[in-house]
């Protein structure tokens, strides 16, 4: 069963992975491997868009934050990248506990994508090109490289393919459609059908976008400023982040706005039927926002500046693909942008995406083997989702070439494990985006202590260098020194003491009491110890902090451990691969359906399966058990 | 899913119904402890000092409130040497349902968990205790339990239980809901709380929790039957008001004082609710030996009364055998009831009022068959302590049921601990997650989805 595949030229390097795709995806399952000692080539449609953000100048947030965080622990370049072009920082969330923190950055559009290009370009083992990806080539169910538009066949063993929005890529403007990537980019169709050839079902996708107005149009006396604050990095291993920061603004819509959505209804693509695709709901059109919420008098909008070398401002909050005449009507109601002047109007796009199902926990697809997939194909939105999964991807191409296990973080090590678990086993019915309820170990997987849960493991992969490790070794010793200082500390009820504590508003002190018992109070910070503790250790803020949480929340936390012990007894007792759901007659039809869709790689992720219940499960884990008897009874 | 948790469980190992004696097995790693806190030995040997396959005669009492709950047989086997290759403890206790639930309520209430369906056969398996030609047969057991035991679930969710359940996690839901978008879209316009306004959240979730923890006090008076005692001196009409209320004649009834010489049981059925009537003989000093065993029959079955209609006659006035009556009683519920009306009143209704006035006051007439409606709303009244309509009212019966919601209930208890303690939002949805795992337990559905389907219905959130 041979294809016959059609192309002018064999290119003379056979590569160890190709990625095809240079966004947030592609750049880190590019990095990942060459860094790793392979050869690697990345192709993307236009080189002047590598990193680009079509989407809003800003990455963070709660849940996007501690994805940034975990990549640059595992030895990934968004954090650095935006701590070197960000004009803007900001810690989210901080009075609902140090958990759903979140650090939120401005970025200047062209400077991340110049920096993350330039990354790319010297990175050894890693060659960047413009070309157009069309066909995959694969025998026997294997990956075997890539045919571009202009007839080249590049060879590789593994390929990993991250094409964001670009499939069959269509953009909608009130009447107006093109077909287009992002941006009026040229769109991937025929990839698109390369990879329905293969037996992969696509499905239809869409987000939106706001439009880009000129500074110079825009009233900010009637808007509010928000301003960034000092001392935040998103990497580790950063120096401070101390230049001069640039301001967004605040605004609101109104009845008036209201009405004119309202009256333009009809014509927005989505109620005229030109769009088909599932959109987010988190990130609804503001024709969606005030069709489904006609009490609320007014949403917010958010004034995002794109860079330092561009006057385009992006309206976080007015998404929409109404015609751009409305559009114009609608920006003339808002404080402060009456007299906005559109630069590129706002608009919806339609993508083609894959059925997450059809994956394995390593990013590997289920049908072909040595391919891979990451971002925005699988079913995600966000530049921070599509990164995490453009590490594991590339790491796990990477690890398949040298036969080694691949990389599959659980959902108690990782966000980024959270958001490939639900992926692969429960799929996704919109763009998928991280949000920190859906982490049901939230309080281990904090944002402060991403380093602490894998910089090992980035190290063990060779993507931390081991002076950035041995930092890292330093300052765990400081906060297990630290600790043991606390537990072990005695201070003593003297007049000193008990004055002290009253005028730090702390209840009396009885008896003497440990150290760390008195960091528990929600008034007593680490630095207020020192008054009873003269030999405290001196420490960075950053230990101080980590010491704090982990004395301060230490009930909750060891409660939440001892559920995560439990999690992975289930997660470690794996499920053979070659196993015949068919021949297991006891299990429920619906059950045996879905886990020979979804063919989990434990009995936890098969748990997690809708449709396969408590019975089920125990019905494998004997079969499982009996089979493992049967090998030790055959060994024997 | 609890699957495979090392943790220690508890169920009702005989067959559901009524049978002569039954089980409770508990295994685990802390079964010999947790048995060891509410069982009581005859010799007052410990159970954790005991060898391995010994059986030991005592009692089970509930160390919160030293009653006593059942006689039993406990049979202690240490692991590896049991069934399930755990520490395996099993009371033997008196047949029917009351006796063993109320064990495996006790197992629970201790540290025990509910055991799934088939776990003890499974926990066997995995520990090695049973070879492979077993293993198939055991998922026979498995699958046939859990369809039973869906089946019986479902059986018990009817009734309205589910939906009083679901008015619950609703609320539930939508305050994590709440607190949820608060946190994942820090930069919307939702509206927080103030900690007096979260608390209230709280409350109106922690109360309808309680009144259905409450019942399942209720449940079990359903599944027992309510001690309904009817007192009075001799030929005051109370084995007419039996015979009334069974509809037929059981008991002998005439016109000569001490007839009814023993204590007499019957159930009947008031609106749904089982009543054990117990038709006592008189109190009266006697010198006839085998009227003086009735009246000591009645003294003991007063005392353990769980209702006691108070009987009068109106033909004849308040005497002094009715005050001796009344002093046994007057502690217990008690609803007061005078009757033959259709005689010549020779009380003066007022006084009595005065006198009784502690308890419900009746006037009824059982040959004429007036206010005996009213006599029955009040039983129910009095019974279930507030105005009662059946129809309505959910009773848990279960201890699965129970044992749930009171574990809901505890984490609830634990938010407002936090909140108190001025714990930022994280830490309160930590144990709310608690609270609406453990309801939906009851009704069997998943939550996580639920949660967030709940952001995105209640808030306008994004970009």
């Amino acid at each position: 069963m041979e294809k016959e595949y059609k192309y002018n030229r064999v290119f003379e390097k056979e590569y160890d992975v190709i990625v095809i795709g240079a966004g947030h995806a592609g750049c880190e399952a590019s990095l990942a491997p060459a860094r790793m000692g392979l050869d690697v080539l990345t192709m993307t449609v236009n080189l002047d868009h590598v990193a680009f953000m079509p989407c809003n100048p800003s990455i963070g947030g709660p849940g996007k934050g501690h994805i940034v965080r975990e990549i640059d622990a595992l030895g990934g370049e968004m954090a650095r990248n935006m701590d070197e072009t960000m004009i803007q920082i900001r810690m989210l969330n901080t009075t609902k506990g140090p958990a759903v923190h979140g650090l939120r950055g401005q970025a200047d559009k062209k400077k991340y994508h110049l920096r993350m290009k330039q990354i790319l370009e010297d990175q050894p083992n890693l060659d960047l090109k413009q070309e157009i990806a069309e066909v995959l080539v694969e025998e026997n169910g294997v990956i075997k490289g890539v045919i571009t538009k202009t007839g080249i066949l590049f060879k590789a063993k593994k390929v990993v393919i991250t094409t964001g929005t670009f499939l069959k890529g269509k953009v909608i403007i009130g009447e107006a459609t093109f077909n287009a990537g992002p941006n009026q980019q040229y769109p991937a169709n025929k990839l698109s059908e390369s990879l329905n050839e293969l037996g992969f079902e696509l499905r239809r996708f869409k987000t939106g976008t706001p439009p880009r107005i000129n500074k110079r149009s825009i009233d900010f006396s009637k808007m509010h400023e928000q301003e960034g604050e000092k001392d935040l990095t998103f990497s580790f291993d950063s120096p401070p982040y101390e230049r001069d920061q640039v301001s967004c603004y605040l605004t609101y819509t109104n009845d008036k706005t209201h009405e004119i959505i309202h009256e333009n209804k009809m014509r927005t693509p989505l109620f005229s039927g030109i769009i088909e695709g599932v959109g987010p709901r988190y990130c609804p059109s503001i024709e969606d926002k005030v069709v489904r919420f006609p009490e609320k008098g007014r949403h917010q909008l958010f004034l995002e500046p794109e860079g330092e070398l561009t006057a385009e401002y992006y309206i976080s909050g007015l998404s929409t693909s109404l015609p751009e005449d409305v559009q114009y009507d609608i920006l003339s109601t808002i404080p402060g942008l009456e007299n906005a002047e559109i630069m590129r109007p706002g608009y919806a796009i339609e993508y083609d995406c894959f059925d997450p199902n059809d994956l394995k926990l390593s990013l590997e697809t289920k049908k072909i083997k040595g391919l891979f997939s990451a971002g925005q194909i699988n079913g995600t939105s966000g530049y921070e989702e599509a990164a995490g999964q453009g590490l594991i991807a590339g790491i796990n191409a990477a690890l398949s070439l040298k036969s080694q296990e691949p990389l599959i973080l659980d959902r108690s090590q990782a966000y980024i494990g959270v958001l490939i678990d639900e992926l692969v086993t429960k799929g996704t019915e919109e763009p998928y985006r991280m949000m920190t309820s859906r982490a049901e170990y939230r309080l281990i997987l904090r944002q402060d202590n991403a380093d602490l849960r894998l910089k090992e493991i980035g190290h063990n992969l060779g993507l931390i260098s081991d002076k950035r490790y041995q930092k890292f070794l330093d300052k765990k010793k400081d906060i297990e020194q630290t600790l043991e200082f606390l537990r072990n500390y005695q201070v003593t009820p003297t007049p000193e003491n008990r004055e002290q504590l009253k005028s730090l508003d702390s209840g009396a002190l009885k008896k003497p009491v440990k150290l760390a018992k008195l960091l528990k109070r929600p008034e007593v910070d680490y630095d207020d110890l020192r008054f009873f503790a003269p030999e405290l250790p001196e420490v960075s803020q950053e230990v101080k902090d980590q010491v704090s949480i982990q004395t301060k929340y230490k009930g909750y936390i060891d409660r939440q451990m001892s559920q995560v012990e439990q999690f992975k007894k289930m997660e470690d007792k794996l499920i053979p691969q070659d196993i015949e759901y068919d021949s297991l007659e006891n299990l429920r039809l619906e059950a045996r359906e879905k886990l020979k869709k979804i063919k989990p790689r434990s009995l936890g992720q098969a748990s997690r399966i809708s449709g396969v219940s408590p019975a089920d499960i125990s019905v494998l884990m004997i079969y499982i058990e009996q089979q493992e008897r049967e090998k030790k009874d055959g060994t024997k | 899913m609890n699957t495979m948790k090392e943790d220690t469980i508890a169920a009702i190992a005989t067959p559901f119904g009524t049978s002569g004696t039954g089980k409770v097995r508990m295994s685990g790693p802390e079964a010999i402890k947790i048995g060891n806190k509410i069982f009581q030995a005859s010799s007052n040997m410990k159970l954790t000092e005991a060898q391995s396959h010994t059986a030991h005669h005592g009692y089970v009492v509930d160390p919160k409130t030293n009653k006593t709950i059942d006689e039993v047989l406990a049979i202690l086997m240490i692991n590896p040497r049991s069934f399930t290759g755990e520490n395996v403890v099993e009371f033997d206790c008196h047949g029917g349902m009351v006796p063993l639930e109320s064990v495996l309520e006790l197992l629970l209430d201790n540290g025990a968990r509910m055991a799934e369906p088939g776990e003890f056969s499974r926990r066997a398996f995995m520990n090695g205790k049973l070879d492979m030609a077993q293993a198939e047969a055991i998922i026979d057991v498995i699958n046939s339990k859990t369809e039973k035991s869906l089946s019986i679930a479902m059986e018990q969710l009817k009734g309205g239980l589910s939906d009083k359940v679901n008015n619950i996690k609703d609320k539930v839901v939508t305050l994590l809901a709440h607190l949820e978008a608060s946190i994942d879209f820090p930069e919307d316009e939702i509206e927080g709380f103030d900690s007096s306004q979260l608390n209230e959240r709280l409350n109106e979730v922690e109360k309808p929790l309680k009144d259905l923890i409450k019942t399942s006090k209720q449940g079990k008076l359903y599944q027992e039957g309510i001690k309904t005692v009817i007192a009075g001196k001799p030929n005051v009409g109370k084995s007419s008001l039996l015979n009334y209320l069974l509809q037929e004649n059981r008991a002998i009834v005439t016109d000569i004082p001490g007839t009814t010489r023993d204590v007499i049981e019957e159930y009947i059925n008031l609106d749904g609710i089982p009543l054990k009537i117990i038709d006592t003989a008189g109190v009266r000093e006697s010198d006839d030996v085998v009227e003086q065993i009735g009246v000591k029959k009645t003294r003991t079955s007063l005392e353990k009364a769980d209702l006691v209609l108070m009987m009068l006659d109106v033909s004849q006035g308040l005497t002094e055998e009715d005050i001796k009556v009344y002093n046994l009683i007057k502690k217990q519920p008690t609803i007061v009831v005078i009757n033959k009306t259709d005689l010549d009143k020779k009380v003066d209704i007022d006084k009595m009022q005065k006198k009784f006035k502690e308890h419900p006051l009746l006037l009824i007439s059982v040959k004429e068959e007036e206010g005996l409606e009213e006599l029955k709303n009040t039983i129910l009244e009095e019974i279930l302590q507030e105005k009662i309509n059946t129809d309505n009212e959910v009773l848990v019966t279960k201890v699965r049921h129970r044992d749930a919601l009171i574990r809901a209930l505890e984490s609830l208890q634990k938010v407002k601990v936090s909140l108190d303690d001025g714990m930022p939002y994280d830490f309160l949805t930590i144990d709310l997650k608690d609270v609406l795992f453990n309801l939906s337990s009851i009704t069997g559905e998943t939550v996580t989805e639920d949660i967030i389907d709940q952001i995105f219905s209640d808030f306008c959130l994004g970009k």
